[in-house]
């Protein structure tokens, strides 16, 4: 390990390798460490579409908290939109922490948010119209995150990593939460049992969308291959899909429900799902802001943004005075 | 006391603690998002979590006391059955929770501070009640309570000492809340026989301690206010309510309601 004073003389070259070994013993990096502009705002856009896409994600399951049928359940799905927003608030720390040396902060991200140059899940870009809705999102969009998350736990960035392990274990409950939505649904009477199913008809295409596209050829670029160079993840998009399905159409099946895809099935000689692709040029449009719900939910945070404007300016104030 | 001859205002007393935190939760929770930092949002929200968790408390005694099922009670009854302050059940602001909230902080604050001013208050004297699951409930609310109480102190202080329009902002909100706190304050038509049945101290000695509290909380801030809170738009616990009930009650009930085969959520 080269010490301060010896590093600081290396070329950017050398400044590099030495990076590019770190990366390949499995070492940590700190937030604090060297580290190349590319792989700094490959963190960057990952961290801060992850953190922003829980936040967005608060939003179509909110729209149920208050609607949510019991007392039980809405507390149950109080505690898990709160979880969300606690989420986000651990990966813009992260983000912000990595955007300081680029002079930026909270602020760009949120800018950025309304203008749209920051994307954030397709899944949160669809409408939730039924109580049906908040049980597929808390089982299958939260599973689906889990698988994503999980795989990224032994990412090559320290603090992101660390964030992963806490929002990991509170998915768990999610997930447990989302299951035993489902269940009560799916035991229930043929009007849930409807509902229930309808939500997994408008939800199917886009938890395949989810992973994001098989290759390049899908959607045009994709940056997988970068992270994956960086150890930032260690699944491509259709082996994280291949293992949703794995784990889930047996579970939709065993408990009444329809995969809403005739052609999907397991093919025992390649080992693979076979399944219809979902439109990629949609997804495309989806994560770029032209979603079903994109505007109305990007419309509804800058707007509350904007209300509270004076809350923070007195913030702000309160801060300076202090100092 | 003997639950069978104080049954009326024994339930009573209940309803309107259970439906004070029930409608306050909800008000609270429709921030969810929407707060002015993400921070807050998350700490709000587990305010909101305890304060339905304690309407939850409360919807359960009632059940033990032969009310019906909690859920029920919560989800099925009818405006004028509800119990809760006026001032409760008023919308944070124009528009709804999911299409242009126009959402007030200073409103939200305010409200928040005020409630549980005098629920913490409530409290301390229901420790000593005579209805023992009430007493045993109220003990567990205290601890939350303290927490809940000093993140809207620290609000207050802030927002009161901080820039002219956040100030301004502020004395607009006292003035609104004040107007209607009165329907808090209140035990309603059957205060004496809660009072007598040693259910709950008076109203008076109450609303004293009330008083004395936040006149210190302004004191802090160079604050005054000349009358005592009023109740002007009715006392909702005679049954008084605004279309904001209403249209709450609708919200909240809207899937329970949905499905009247169902037996299963
Ligand atoms: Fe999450
Ligand atoms: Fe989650």
């Amino acid at each position: 390990m080269l010490d301060h004073l010896t590093f600081d003389q290396l070329s950017e070259e050398q400044k590099y390798d030495h990076f590019m070994d770190r990366i390949n013993r499995d070492e940590k990096i700190e937030a604090d460490d060297w580290m190349p502009d590319d792989y700094r705002i490959a963190l960057i856009r990952l961290i801060s579409m992850h953190g922003i896409s829980e936040i967005m994600g608060a939003l179509p399951e909110k729209e149920w908290v208050p609607k949510a049928p019991t007392l039980h359940r809405k507390l149950a799905i109080m505690a898990k939109v709160q979880d969300e927003m606690g989420h986000g608030q651990l990966l813009l720390r992260v983000a912000e922490d990595l955007m300081k040396p680029l002079g930026k902060n909270r602020d760009n991200i949120m800018s950025d948010l309304f203008t749209k140059r920051l994307k954030f899940h397709n899944v949160f870009h669809m409408a939730s119209p039924t109580w049906g809705d908040a049980a597929i999102i808390a089982w299958l969009v939260d599973g689906a995150a889990i698988m994503s998350q999980t795989m990224m736990l032994d990412t090559s960035y320290g603090p992101y990593g660390r964030a992963l392990k806490r929002i990991c274990q509170e998915e768990s409950f999610h997930a447990k939460h989302g299951e035993s939505l489902v269940l009560s649904l799916a035991e229930g009477t043929d009007r849930q049992k409807q509902m229930l199913q309808d939500a997994l008809n408008r939800w199917w295409d886009a938890l395949l969308m989810f992973f994001g596209p098989k290759s390049k050829q899908e959607t045009g670029h994709t940056n997988v291959d970068k992270n994956i160079k960086y150890k930032l993840r260690t699944k491509t998009n259709e082996q994280l899909r291949q293992e949703f399905f794995t784990k889930y159409i047996p579970k939709i099946e065993l408990i009444g429900l329809k995969v809403p895809d005739k052609t999907v099935r397991f093919d025992e000689e390649s080992n693979t799902w076979h399944y219809q692709d979902p439109d990629w040029n949609e997804f495309k449009q989806i994560v770029s802001g032209n979603g079903p719900k994109s505007d109305d939910r990007i419309r509804l945070r800058q707007s509350s943004y904007e209300n509270t404007e004076w809350v923070r300016e007195a913030l702000g104030h309160v801060k300076t005075a202090v100092v | 006391m003997s639950i069978e001859s104080n049954k009326q205002e024994l339930t009573e007393l209940i309803y309107q603690l259970a439906d004070d935190d029930f409608i306050h939760a909800h008000r609270g929770s429709e921030w969810l998002g929407l707060a002015p930092h993400i921070e807050e949002d998350v700490a709000f929200s587990s305010i909101n979590q305890d304060t339905m968790g304690h309407a939850t408390m409360y919807y359960r005694i009632l059940s033990e006391l032969g009310e019906g099922k909690a859920d029920d009670l919560s989800h099925l009854r009818k405006k004028e059955q509800f119990r809760n302050a006026i001032i409760l059940e008023e919308k944070n602001g124009t528009g709804e929770y999911l299409d242009s909230p126009n959402y007030d902080w200073a409103f939200t604050v305010i409200r928040h501070l005020f409630y549980d001013v005098a629920k913490k208050i409530r409290l301390e004297s229901l420790k000593q009640s005579s209805y023992e699951p009430l007493a045993d409930a109220a003990r567990k609310m205290l601890t939350e309570q303290y927490y809940h109480l000093l993140h809207w102190k620290i609000w207050f202080k802030q927002l009161m000492t901080s820039t002219e329009e956040a100030r301004d902002r502020m004395e607009t909100a006292i003035k609104r809340v004040w107007k209607d706190f009165g329907g808090v304050l209140t035990l309603g038509p059957h205060a004496e026989k809660m009072v007598s049945a040693g259910l709950i101290e008076d109203e008076a000695a109450l609303r004293e301690r009330f008083i004395d509290q936040i006149q210190e909380l302004f004191n802090e801030v160079n604050y005054s206010i000349d009358n005592e809170p009023l109740m002007i738009r009715g006392d909702g616990r005679n049954g008084e309510h605004t279309e904001d009930l209403e249209h709450a009650l609708k919200t909240l009930s809207e899937v329970y309601v949905s499905d009247p085969q169902a037996t299963g959520w």
